[in-house]
């Protein structure tokens, strides 16, 4: 993947199908610390032990397939940039997962084009809550998708759907203008 | 030169910074009724596994979106499912409307918006790029 925001996508889908109706992501680029780290939280089903022991295993999927990819890439990328991923899950609770890079490592990818990533898990799961957070050393911006419906009064998905150039463009501001 | 940026900056004519900016194009988005509204739905739904993604999947879905929102399409919804198998032909969608589902394979950007004016708009699928029909 050749962007930070794509791997996040592809584990943000892991919370979709565990049925989170609340996803909580933080990005945090510090260049004091040269760390950044990215995290996502959410309430779904989360996992025993047992499982939890293997989702680092290529060869494991919860699905009706043969691999799952998701975190044994976003695994080996964080290693390959002198960081780690931390992965906790409680069953009934949610799952938690920590990534951390080197932040000013060759090989880190961009973080890319954030908003498209959560605009594609936002249009397609309009009834997920989303908080998003992303600090950048003094700056900081956050949004959450459900207050933002609400002040947007928007009733149904028909509503959702023409307003989202907009709220692309809102977040794309924002992310642009965080110095 | 004028006229361009106009074009880039939405159909509104403006940068959008602000909540304000936001309630004021669904003010607008409100009072033009689309065309299409009240005709059968359709479902897009768009692999978005990590093959698909992998494979450009979220550039197929942004150029959707925006296709979708920027002509107010009101008759179409857009989802997204985990791989299905088919990853060498990512990336993959599928619209689907009552019973039929028809799978379009290797696609971009560019073919995502030939989808929504050809077979949303107009009822046409476009027979070259399908790889699969369920009915």
């Amino acid at each position: 993947m050749k962007e930070l925001s794509l791997h996040l996508l592809d584990i943000l889908e892991n919370s979709v199908r565990a049925q989170a109706s609340c996803i909580r992501i933080l990005v945090v680029e510090d260049t004091k610390k040269n760390l950044l780290l990215l995290t996502i939280q959410d309430n779904g089903k989360g996992m025993g032990e047992e499982e939890l022991s293997r989702v680092r295993d290529p060869f494991y999927t919860g699905q009706k397939k043969k691999v799952g990819l998701g975190i044994p890439l976003l695994e080996q990328l964080t290693r390959l940039c002198l960081g780690n991923l931390e992965i906790s899950s409680h069953p009934g609770e949610g799952t938690s997962i920590v990534a951390r890079f080197q932040l000013d490592h060759i090989d880190l990818p961009p973080l890319g084009r954030l908003p498209d990533t959560l605009m594609a898990i936002f249009a397609s799961h309009p009834d997920i809550e989303i908080e998003y957070e992303h600090v950048r050393d003094e700056c900081r911006w956050a949004f959450n998708t459900k207050k933002l419906m609400e002040e947007l009064d928007v009733q149904n998905t028909q509503d959702l759907m023409t307003l989202l150039w907009g709220i692309k463009e809102w977040i794309e501001y924002h992310e642009e203008h965080m110095g | 030169m004028f006229h361009l940026e106009m074009v880039e900056e939405g159909v509104s004519g403006m940068k959008i910074t602000s909540i304000e900016d936001l309630k004021k194009i669904k003010e607008e988005a409100q009072r033009s009724t689309s065309l299409r509204e009240g005709n059968a739905d359709y479902r897009i739904v768009v692999c978005m596994g990590t093959c698909g993604i992998a494979a450009g999947a979220r550039q197929v879905m942004s150029s959707l979106l925006d296709e979708i929102s920027v002509r107010g399409l009101k008759n179409v919804m857009v989802t997204q499912a985990g791989c299905i198998g088919l990853c060498d032909r990512e990336p993959l969608l599928s619209v689907e409307k009552g019973d039929e589902k028809v799978f379009y394979g290797d696609l971009n950007p560019e073919k995502a918006r030939r989808i929504i004016t050809s077979h949303i708009v107009n009822g046409q699928i476009i027979g070259e790029w399908v790889v699969h029909v369920e009915r």
